[in-house]
């Protein structure tokens, strides 16, 4: 098959909805355009029906008892506001104490930081090279104030998959609520949230092949029944843990999604693997000094991040941005204009966060599409190295350390 | 946000990569910026020292795109102007002519700097050449 260009390859941004999905959404736009809350008419009940399956099927993919459980949000950064928000007003007279790692995403992080103008205290736990974090680190971080452990199921930028049960089953010796922004997991990776001790769960429809625009809460019922503080106020809805009409398409569509990534997951995930060791084999065989980042085992299917030093990320960027769409956590390509905050925590040096390049693949990942990134990619690099005065150096014998930086 | 066109054509097809041995006499070496920066230019200036004119520069840059096509224009910029004209180009020249938006400024003030150490770099070894050889 002839390939298409741009390829995309940035799945863990966001990803294209399944033409499956878009096709269960468009009645809910048209004839069953109802208000889910509207309780005397047709059109009401066929949207309240609408809504109720997808919180079946969303449920079914997460692993929850009852789909009441399940609260629809406007995406991650919502549903993770309203968990680590919610529980910090609804326990406040508990304790003040949040325990959460520092390669959270950014949703995470900033909530902390305002939490802690309003006087909660929060302890951003480290990880080891590989981004795991050591549950004996959650352990020691606990005080008699913690009310809630925020930790995510797997990084965004490494794919580093934490051992989750175990932290819940810690959560739950110390009663203390679990929260895990799920966002890169849910529909990719089996996630349970009874077999794993989850109370609180946030994820979103859009990295799941589904809409942008909607996402969803997991909050517990029952052992123990957690509580939030609403975030909006107004009609009640969500059983008044998030007023607001109801997006019946997109949550239609976010239904459909998690059920398709139920269905596939498992030979999906396992295609994509074999793809993404494919690309790493490729790349790692036939470019010197470039590093895989995370840990290589305990994984998302689906990632592949690769430090290549002595070249900035942006520059590789830009060499295969005509053809094919990447990350790069090079402090040119964020908005903070720092360098990949998770990469540095991993231990690597700034350099090494700034060379780094995320491959990020998907349902729609084909195996020439994989063949032409990395062989584009080992030329991009290779070019950008012969014209690299740090690659220069390196291969003259001299130690970069040892050279005194004018850094401005 | 897109690249201006002209800094994709210095991406694409950077002028005058490379490196002369830094001993050379006339050869002046700048080396700035810092690797956990993200931006280390080496840029390096051959002066004819009868004539004091830049007969050749070069340049290798690690980088995003913006910074090495600041630093292969100011090779381009450099090659035929004498060492007093050299130290006037300024790095609002190139952010004219590279078009580069705000975020990208420091790229343009890393080559004036990565300019000026070359010239500097050359002047101080033409200065100690010039006295070893009275």
């Amino acid at each position: 098959m002839a390939l298409k260009f741009p390829i995309f390859m940035d799945a863990q941004s966001t990803t294209p909805a399944d033409p499956r999905v878009v096709e269960a959404m468009i009645p809910y736009f048209t004839e069953k355009f109802g208000h889910a809350a509207s309780r005397n008419h047709s059109f009401g009940w066929e949207a309240e029906a609408g809504v109720d399956r997808a919180r079946e099927q969303l449920a079914r993919i997460i692993g929850a008892r009852d789909p009441k459980e399940l609260v629809f949000t406007s995406g991650g950064t919502e549903s993770i506001n309203l968990a680590i928000k919610g529980i910090a007003e609804m326990y406040r007279e508990k304790g003040n104490h949040i325990v959460t790692t520092v390669i959270e995403q950014r949703a995470s992080l900033d909530v902390g930081k305002r939490l802690e103008r309003q006087g909660y205290e929060v302890t951003y736990v480290p990880v080891r090279p590989d981004g795991l974090v050591e549950l004996e680190a959650i352990q020691k971080a606990i005080t008699d104030k913690t009310i809630l452990i925020s930790v995510m199921f797997a990084n965004n930028e490494v794919g580093t998959i934490q051992d989750i049960a175990a932290i819940g089953r810690l959560a739950k010796d110390k009663g203390i609520i679990f929260h895990t922004d799920a966002t890169q997991a849910v529909g990719k990776i089996p996630v349970n949230v009874e077999t794993m001790g989850i109370d609180l769960l946030s994820c979103t429809a859009h990295l799941l092949y589904g809409p942008k625009g909607v996402g969803a809460l997991y909050v517990r019922r029952k052992g123990p029944r957690v509580r939030i503080a609403p975030l909006i106020d107004g009609g009640g809805h969500e059983r008044g843990m998030r007023s607001g009409t109801l997006p019946v398409p997109l949550i239609v569509g976010f239904g459909r999604a998690a059920e398709i990534c139920g269905e596939v997951m498992a030979v999906e995930g396992a295609r994509l693997a074999k793809l993404r060791d494919r690309l790493q084999d490729m790349i790692l065989s036939n470019v010197d000094e470039a590093f895989l980042n995370g840990h290589p085992e305990r994984r998302l299917p689906h990632n592949l991040n690769i430090s290549f030093a002595y070249v900035e990320g942006e520059s590789v960027l830009m060499g295969l941005n005509k053809e094919t769409a990447l990350s790069s956590g090079s402090a040119c390509t964020s908005s903070t204009l720092e360098p990949s905050y998770v990469i540095g925590a991993l231990g690597a040096s700034a350099e090494l966060a700034h060379s780094s390049i995320r491959f990020s693949l998907h349902r729609f990942t084909t195996e020439e599409e994989v063949e032409h990134v990395g062989a584009r990619t080992i030329e991009v690099v290779k070019r950008l190295r012969d014209m690299s005065p740090l690659y220069e150096l390196a291969k003259e014998g001299v130690d970069l350390k040892s050279i005194r930086w004018k850094a401005e | 946000m897109a690249y201006s066109e002209k800094v994709v054509d210095h991406y694409n097809n950077p002028r005058n990569v490379g490196s002369f041995t830094k001993d050379t006499p006339g050869v002046g070496t700048g080396l700035v910026g810092a690797p956990e920066c993200g931006d280390v230019m080496k840029l390096q200036i051959k002066v004819n020292l009868d004539t004091g004119v830049i007969e050749d520069a070069k340049f290798k840059t690690f980088g995003c795109g913006s910074a090495i096509a600041s630093s292969s224009l100011a090779t381009e910029w450099l090659k035929g102007k004498t060492v007093d004209e050299a130290s006037k180009i300024k790095n609002t020249d190139i952010v004219n002519e590279l078009k580069l938006p705000p975020v990208k400024i420091h790229c343009s003030v890393l080559a004036e700097d990565a300019i000026k150490a070359a010239l500097a770099d050359y002047r101080e070894k033409h200065v100690a050449d010039a006295e070893a050889s009275r």
